[in-house]
């Protein structure tokens, strides 16, 4: 089991192998600051490639057909309506996608069954969706909505259950870090959005969440007897949290991965874009990214502004006092930081050890 | 045992008791033939029509859209749904907008009757009958000429039993008409009614062919004139069956300028009527409370008043001073909603004013009901179809399909992951991810039976992503108690601290999570309501699952001698988590050959550096393992 992920995070609990990932806070927010700028840049300059939902038209999708080239579907669509400029994709094995503009309703039967006819299907293996132009503004407005309403009641939430408003500032700040990041990898990659899209933004709300404050339950317990100790600062026991539940996040972070993965890998190679694959993809993106966010910014940005907290500047220089003083009760590391490591009871050390009584025979 | 275990057996107890009562209650349903043992699909797995609509006020309008104007469109559109004899359709609205799902490949018609919008009119009532169709002619032929004596034979033939009569005590049709300020009688000038834009109504002629030379003249002819009563008209009075349901919704609303028939709510009238004399524009608005007499006291009835607006309440007067002094039935007037007459009070007094109250032996829910539709009537309304959806049979199955195998590759790899991580441990994962499963799978059953819920694909797709995030809450508390293990606990004292830290972290993620579903499910619009429904809800197994199985099994097993020894494949060895020695339990101290990884690491350090004794030393202390001898008290 040498080299397992177990022995390893042994390792972390124990506090022999630190990663400084609070120490270096600066460097992480300035990789965090540099993506963020670059996705708003990217989000304003090239925009979602939005899905017929969003912009409103006609959307058939043929199953099962034989032949999976585009011409047919072409040709019936010049056929009925003339005017439009298909947009003709195959969707995973056989299945076709058509999509037009906004056709009149007997257009719409007419092409229904122009479609029928030039693959050969029954006219019910025929699906198609027809969105008006404001359905999209709706949905977005509405998720927008929803969004803003549970920023609020996370923050409320969280602030009464970790007793400080400073955590949920930091966890929102991660949680609007993952969301912006997400959108920005979308309007990077042109993926498609549509309303599955933003059910998956709008869950990655809640696994991002979910993440965060399992580390803060942590830094939380780390820090619960802070000021009746003078060994290690607040930032030092937060960073010993992150390590502590770095195998967790790991772990955690596989497992709520891997069935998206596999609804990713059967979306790709079976069904083509749909719910599943769009809900999917943004969730894949956005898990990763919360993943990241929960350990690289929202515990060094809870330490950044805790820090500030009168309490625990306090504190922190107590420490540092000590420390210079040579009086810390601490053990250091050969490099000559301070090592933070869980704090470990005693253990019986046997009768050998129970003193003495001199001079008795 | 112990009261621990105690306690662990009763949460299995009760977890088999409640996977005992949702499946035997899916037995009952499903042996009873209400119920089937798999949850009901949505459209978009089952195929069919979904039509999103939003309902829009004309531009300048003063008026809002209130709930109770949407329930009262959906109310409308299920009637009419219901009335064109197309099974299993849902109506249900989602925020502002409404949502109707139609099995199979409905046509066109069926879609035009959906997006229709509801009218109300106001019709003076000439005949009231019995809700069957009269084919006898001898009688009728005679009774309904306008020449003829209206009253004595109607009452003769055919209104025996359900003649309103203007006591309130009667049923909800002895309903009158007062004003709140009766103004002193005017003589009652022969109206010339005012009719009103024809261009509003979408009048289909089909139902009412109107009689070339018999039509009666609408600037002339006084509308409550029994020259409405064409032969045409009568014929379709007599034949009109009231009894069928498809005559209950929907109906045409006839020409404005010409006479018409249609059926009371419920079936249990018909009614032959003159030319519209006001409309729902006319109508500003409607509500419903308990009637207050002129004393100022409650009478213990409730009353429905209504609004005209100033164009309204010169008609509704001039209606009102001509009703007023004619005879049974032709002094009421009807009001008909979409094709159905919902009220058809008796006027008892002139009303100028504009503010109208209907009394009668109201409860207080047939007063709100009819209220709301009134208001509902009084609406410049229109539904925007927003999206119009056809999905077919073979590409939801397909969708489904998937689906179920992304699932269950899901559920293989997590169930991989776990026992290559927590070697036996990970069968606890996949039993409680089984139990949860099936918990859900279950709930979802009942409430697709109980409640008509029906599993979307987005629905899918949310419990595939619960299986994720249901592992998460198990990896939460396993690592909890690697942790507990590592500080030196024996595995049942870890258990037992692993689970008191490890619940709040749970709860409190979950109780975001579960925040963040219903913020989801009652905000949000189209297909994220499935998704949200299904995380909410398996985040609430989830807290039922760690709670009454995976924490209960983890203490049974913690008294094993596989597990409570840390066997190496138990996923619990705490030689494998870096504790060579742990305390068992009365003095006795396990403890494994080979240095301690402090030992080893001081010895590493020596080996590279040479006696860096003073960190060493420190190393070894704040490591802690008892490196002493194995000893008993």
């Amino acid at each position: 089991m040498k080299g397992s992920l177990a022995t390893w995070g042994n390792r972390l609990h124990s506090g022999e192998k630190t990663y400084p990932i609070v120490a270096q806070r600066k460097r992480w927010f300035a990789i965090s600051g540099v993506l963020m700028a670059f996705s708003v840049t990217i989000l304003v300059t090239l925009g979602f490639n939005l899905g017929i939902d969003f912009t409103g038209g006609s959307q058939y999708v043929v199953a099962n057909v034989e032949d999976v080239s585009t011409a047919p579907a072409e040709d019936a669509v010049a056929a009925v309506a003339p005017g439009e400029q298909p947009r003709v994709t195959q969707l995973g094995e056989n299945d076709i996608r058509v999509q037009v503009g906004f056709l009149e309703p007997d257009e719409q039967l007419e092409l229904t069954e122009a479609l029928a006819d030039a693959y050969g299907v029954p006219t019910e293996d025929i699906s198609f969706d027809q969105i008006g132009p404001t359905w999209g503004a709706q949905v977005g407005q509405a998720a927008l909505q929803g969004l803003v309403i549970f920023l609020l009641l996370v923050f409320l939430v969280i602030t009464l259950y970790f007793r400080a408003w400073r955590m949920a500032v930091a966890a929102i700040v991660a949680l609007i870090h993952d969301l912006l990041f997400t959108a920005g990898i979308y309007a990077l990659t042109g993926f498609e959005v549509t309303p599955a899209t933003v059910i998956g933004f709008l869950t990655i709300l809640g696994y991002s969440l979910y993440d965060t404050v399992v580390v803060f339950d942590k830094v939380r317990e780390n820090t619960a007897n802070l000021q009746t100790q003078n060994r290690y600062t607040y930032a030092e026991l937060a960073n010993l949290a992150v390590n502590q539940t770095l195998v967790r996040s790991i772990n955690t972070s596989v497992v709520a991965l891997l069935p998206v993965a596999s609804i990713l890998f059967i979306g790709t190679w079976l069904l083509g874009a749909g719910t599943l694959l769009d809900i999917a993809l943004a969730l894949f993106v956005g898990m990763a990214v919360g993943t990241y966010s929960s350990i690289f910014v929202a515990t060094p940005l809870e330490v950044a502004l805790r820090g500030n907290e009168k309490a625990i500047k306090d504190h922190t220089a107590r420490v540092l006092a000590a420390r210079e003083s040579g009086e810390a009760d601490v053990a250091v590391n050969t490099d000559g930081t301070v090592r933070v490591g869980a704090l470990q009871p005693g253990h019986h050390q046997g009768v050998g050890s129970q003193p003495r009584r001199k001079g008795r025979q | 045992m112990s009261k621990v275990t105690n306690g662990a057996r009763r949460s299995l107890i009760w977890l088999a008791s409640i996977l005992v009562a949702i499946y035997g209650l899916l037995a009952v349903g499903a042996l009873t033939g209400n119920a089937s043992w798999t949850p009901g699909l949505a459209l978009d797995l089952a195929g069919g029509r979904q039509i999103i609509l939003t309902p829009v006020l004309e531009e300048g309008a003063t008026q809002e859209i209130e709930q109770s104007d949407l329930e009262q469109a959906v109310e409308v559109i299920r009637d009419r749904v219901d009335a064109s004899g197309v099974a299993e359709a849902e109506i249900t609205t989602q925020g502002n907008n409404i949502v109707v799902s139609l099995p199979g490949t409905p046509d066109q018609a069926t879609i035009d009757l959906v997006s229709q919008a509801a009218q109300l009119q106001f019709r003076p009532v000439l005949l009231v009958g019995s809700p069957s169709a009269t084919t006898t002619e001898s009688t009728d032929e005679s009774s309904v000429e306008p020449t003829a004596e209206p009253t004595a034979s109607v009452e003769g033939e055919e209104v025996t039993s359900s003649e309103p009569t203007p006591t309130p005590s009667a049923s909800e049709v002895a309903n009158v008409v007062t004003g709140s300020a009766a103004t002193e009688a005017e003589p009652s000038a022969s109206p010339s009614p005012v009719l009103l834009d024809t261009a509003t109504d979408g009048s289909d002629d089909e139902s009412v062919e109107t009689t070339e030379s018999t039509t009666p003249d609408i600037e002339t002819t006084d509308p409550s004139s029994f020259e409405w009563l064409t032969a045409d008209l009568t014929a379709e009075y007599q034949a009109l069956d009231c009894l069928d349901v498809a005559n209950l919704a929907g109906r045409p609303m006839g020409d404005p300028d010409t006479g018409h028939v249609a059926c009371a709510q419920y079936g249990l009238e018909k009614l032959a009527m003159g030319p519209v004399e006001l409309t729902g524009d006319d109508l500003e608005t409607a509500s419903s409370g308990p009637q207050v007499n002129a004393a100022g006291s409650f009478t213990g009835d409730y009353e429905v008043r209504l609004q005209f607006d100033s164009d309204g309440a010169d008609k509704f007067g001039e209606v009102t001073t001509r009703l007023v002094s004619l005879e049974e039935p032709r002094n009421q007037f009807a009001i008909i909603l979409d094709g159905v007459v919902i009220s058809h009070p008796t006027v008892q007094v002139r009303i100028t004013n504009g503010e109208a109250s209907i009394t009668g032996a109201f409860t207080q829910e047939e007063a709100e009901q009819l209220a709301n539709q009134l208001k509902f009537g009084a609406l410049p309304l229109s539904l925007e179809v927003q999206s119009n959806q056809q999905i077919s049979a073979t590409l939801g199955a397909d969708q489904l399909q998937k689906g179920l195998i992304a699932g269950a590759i899901g559920i293989l790899l997590v169930a991989a992951y776990s026992l290559f991580q927590y070697r036996a441990l990970g069968f606890v994962t996949i039993a409680s991810l089984l139990i949860a499963g099936a918990t859900t799978f279950g709930i979802i059953s009942l409430l697709s039976w109980g409640l008509g819920y029906r599993l979307s694909l987005a629905g899918v797709a949310g419990l595939i992503v619960a299986i994720g995030i249901t592992a998460d809450s198990f990896i939460v508390y396993f690592e909890r108690i690697r942790d507990e293990l590592r500080e030196g606990r024996s595995l049942r004292s870890a258990v037992d601290h692993a689970w008191k830290r490890a619940r709040r972290t749970i709860l409190v993620s979950d109780a975001v999570s579960l925040l963040a579903a219903v913020t989801l499910y009652l905000l949000a619009v189209g297909g994220v309501r499935g998704f949200a429904f299904t995380l909410g809800l398996t985040t609430v197994i989830d807290v039922i699952v760690v709670f009454l199985f995976t924490h209960p099994v983890m203490v049974l097993l913690a008294r094993t001698t596989f597990f409570g020894d840390g066997h190496r494949l138990s996923g619990l060895d705490p030689r494998q988590l870096g504790r060579d020695t742990m305390y068992k339990g009365r003095g006795r101290v396990v403890r494994s050959e080979g240095p301690t990884l402090a030992e080893r690491k001081a010895a590493e350090r020596k080996a590279a550096a040479g006696g860096e004794t003073d960190a060493d030393a420190d190393d070894a202390s704040a490591e802690g393992t008892g490196e002493k001898k194995e000893s008993a008290r």
